[in-house]
């Protein structure tokens, strides 16, 4: 068998990785993209730790969480759509309203 | 009557009051009646009182008093001898001889004079306004003889001055008039403010004022004046030459001819003038007693006679002529007084007011005729003309000359007679007297030459008018030229003859005080001096005549050749000008300081206050602005320092959020997952 440490550091890459993205990108579709990736490293996580405590709770709760990020990105996307529609831009830098 | 003797004075205050408060409203006819009848109630009101006077037993006749109330109680005050006075001035009515005379000429005179007003001031404006000051003045003047004290005779006295202020400056739009009324006034003021300091050393030194009291206790045998009655003597005088027109202040009366004639007659001729002669026999008893100031008294009165009669001799207003007449015989009435012959001063007021406003009144006559013309040089052949005027002026020309047995050569030779044998008598006061006489009678016939006499120099236009005044202006004349012929009688000299019951009816006046021995001059001397005086005279009138009638031209050639002289005369001596300069302009100068004073020192000081709130005022914006608003700005602006760091946190960026909760993830995480040694140890093995 694969040891369960692997697929914590491959979950923690991946998170890491998707949260640098979420703080460092622009685009904001690749900010959406970014939370995907995080949303599916937890998944990995979710199955691996499941694996290794013999029971099922962690997939059936890794199964909720791929139809929540199908969700989050439906309703992410019509936000993006609708702030594009608004701000002519999906460049996150310019989404500014809100600073002092 | 008695009883009610202060109706005299009240009835003309009557009128005055009726006609300075509702004259405007009324009628000419209507103050006519009222203004003339008043006064001439006052003087059968007053012939009563006379009659009644006479009439009192012989322990009363000399005096009659009626006190009306208390006016001033004063407390008691330390005298300057140490005693304790008190003062209790007292508003009452005096009668005895003195005071019977000048009511009656006051009120008899004034009388006539007010009956002429209605002729003469018929035409003019402000008929009202002419006849309340009129009114008033005959009230003052009452309340000035008719006082038994010297504090309500001054109040008549103020009352007089301002009737003269008023009435000269009545044509009050011209401004020599308005001039000459202040002029009046002014210089009348200066001798006033020496009367009233002689009126208050005799409160310090007798603690009253009353005539009666003071008299008592100055006739006292056991009294010992010294210097102080000497003082007060002068005093009382200075205030007299203001008023009754004397070296100093006489310059008051001729500008005072801008006045309407009847003032001139009436004011400045029979009653105003003749208040300082009245003051002076009322203090025979105090003037007794300091021959310094009785020589004082006698030497001005001679010196202004013959002053004012040596300029009244070249001067061609009509109305000049007469006013220096008046200072000149004024004159004479001191020049009695001072040489203790009081009687006979009053005895010449008598005659003079007679003869006096008689010539002031026919003056205005032929003035009224010309059409207002009053230089004589224009006038001449108006004797059958305006033949009424012409004879009452003759009358009265011949009784101020003194031409026997006309009123003033009565009065004038006994005032010449007691300054030469009088007990104060002396030659050199005679002399100037007689000299003066003469002067006198030529310029009085130079004046009716030149009026009547001779070729005439009436312009044409003015000629065709020349009439004869109506009878309300001839009545008065003609009554007093009989009186003017007549009135001698009642004092006609023992030496000739009469009874002298005028100086025997004021003897209880004059008599008591110390006895002066008189010069020793035998009968012969009375005579010798009357037929002097008589001659004189009458050489002055022929002059006249030879200058003025015979031989026209005699007069300028003269003028001319005497040049300087005839222009220092015709000047009147430049003493006007000398006031002008030495007084009057230094006192304007004075003004003109104080003005400075106020405008630089007193005004800066109110505009330095106002400068300085308005700087207080700046100061305090100043401090608003920059220190108040200023903090309030500090505040803010630190408020917005110290924000600054939640201010810059607020981005806006999401992603920035998004970082902030990353951060504080992994700052828990190493918290609660690594201890701080195992770190040290991990940095050291490091």
């Amino acid at each position: 068998m694969i040891p369960t440490e692997y697929y914590i550091f491959l979950g923690s890459g991946l998170f890491t990785i998707g949260v640098i993205g979420v703080l460092t990108r622009r685009n904001v579709l690749i900010i959406l993209m970014s939370i995907e990736l995080i949303l599916n490293a937890v998944n990995i996580n979710l199955v691996a730790l499941s694996q290794y405590f013999k029971s099922v709770d962690g997939q059936v709760f890794a199964i909720f969480v791929i139809t929540d990020a199908a969700a989050e990105a439906a309703v992410g996307l019509g936000l993006i759509i609708a702030l594009f529609r608004n701000k002519e831009t999906v460049n996150a830098d310019e989404i500014d309203l809100l600073k002092w | 009557m008695l009883d009610y003797i202060w109706l005299i004075p009240v009835f003309p205050l009557l009128g005055a009051a009726i006609q300075l408060l509702f004259g405007r409203r009324i009628s000419n006819r209507a103050v006519s009646a009222v203004s003339v009848g008043l006064p001439g109630l006052s003087f059968l009101w007053a012939l009563g009182c006379f009659g009644q006077f006479l009439g009192l037993p012989e322990a009363y006749h000399h005096v009659f008093l009626k006190p009306l109330y208390t006016w001033l109680p004063a407390g008691a005050f330390h005298l300057a001898n140490g005693s304790v006075g008190n003062l209790n001035v007292g508003v009452g009515m005096k009668l005895d001889p003195l005071s019977c005379v000048m009511m009656l000429v006051v009120t008899g005179v004034g009388f006539l004079i007010h009956v002429y007003s209605i002729g003469y001031m018929g035409h003019e404006g402000g008929y009202y306004r002419f006849f309340g000051y009129l009114n008033l003045f005959m009230f003052s003047m009452l309340v000035l003889v008719l006082a038994d004290n010297y504090l309500m005779m001054f109040v008549g006295w103020e009352g007089v001055g301002l009737c003269s202020y008023l009435l000269i400056g009545f044509y009050f739009l011209r401004k020599s008039a308005a001039d000459a009324g202040k002029k009046a006034f002014i210089v009348n003021r200066i001798g006033d403010a020496a009367f009233l300091l002689g009126v208050m050393l005799m409160v310090v030194t007798f603690g009253t004022l009353d005539f009666q009291n003071i008299t008592d206790v100055v006739r006292n045998p056991h009294f010992h004046g010294g210097g102080v009655i000497t003082t007060i003597c002068i005093l009382l005088f200075i205030g007299a030459t203001g008023k009754s027109a004397q070296i100093p202040l006489y310059v008051w009366l001729p500008d005072a001819m801008e006045g309407p004639t009847p003032v001139s007659a009436l004011i400045h001729a029979a009653t105003m003038v003749t208040a300082g002669v009245y003051m002076v026999a009322r203090s025979n008893a105090l003037y007794a007693h300091s021959p310094t100031a009785l020589a004082l008294v006698a030497g001005i009165g001679a010196a202004t006679a013959i002053w004012a009669a040596s300029i009244g001799l070249v001067q061609n207003d009509i109305k000049r002529v007469l006013a220096y007449s008046t200072v000149s015989q004024l004159g004479y009435m001191f020049l009695a007084c001072g040489v203790g012959a009081f009687g006979a001063g009053i005895f010449h007021l008598m005659t003079h007011a007679f003869f006096k406003a008689l010539l002031f009144l026919a003056s205005g006559s032929v003035i009224h005729a010309l059409s207002g013309e009053q230089d004589m040089r224009k006038m001449g052949a108006l004797k059958t003309k305006i033949p009424t005027t012409y004879w009452t002026m003759a009358v009265a020309a011949l009784a101020i000359s003194g031409i026997p047995p006309l009123a003033g050569f009565v009065s004038k030779d006994e005032i010449l007679w007691q300054s030469f044998a009088g007990p104060y008598g002396h030659t050199l006061l005679w002399a100037i007297g007689w000299i003066t006489a003469g002067l006198t009678a030529f310029y009085m016939f130079r004046l009716i030459f030149v009026t009547f006499w001779g070729e005439s120099h009436v312009p044409d236009e003015v000629e065709h008018h020349i009439h004869e005044s109506p009878r309300t202006m001839l009545n008065p004349l003609v009554i007093l030229a009989i009186l003017s012929i007549v009135g001698g009688f009642i004092g006609w000299p023992k030496s000739l003859g009469g009874g002298d019951w005028f100086g025997k009816f004021l003897e209880p006046v004059f008599e008591g005080n110390p006895p002066v021995p008189p010069h020793e001059y035998g009968p012969g001397w009375e005579y010798f001096l009357m037929g002097l005086s008589v001659a004189t005279a009458i050489a002055g009138i022929m002059v006249a005549y030879r200058i003025y009638v015979l031989r026209p031209g005699l007069a300028d050639r003269v003028a001319a050749a005497a040049g300087g002289f005839y222009n220092l005369l015709l000047h009147k001596y430049y003493i006007d000008e000398i006031y002008d300069a030495l007084f009057v302009n230094r006192t304007k100068d004075l003004g003109s300081a104080l003005a400075a004073f106020d405008l630089g020192v007193v005004d800066g000081t109110v505009n330095g206050v106002g400068w300085t709130t308005r700087m207080s005022g700046e100061l305090s914006r100043l401090w608003d602005s920059w220190v108040v608003d200023g903090l309030v700005n500090v505040m803010a602006f630190l408020v917005k320092i110290m924000s600054w760091p939640a201010r810059v946190v607020q981005t806006g960026l999401v992603q920035n959020y998004a970082w902030f909760i990353t951060m504080g993830v992994l700052i828990f995480m190493v918290y609660y997952l690594i201890s701080f040694r195992a770190f040290f140890a991990w940095l050291f093995l490091m």
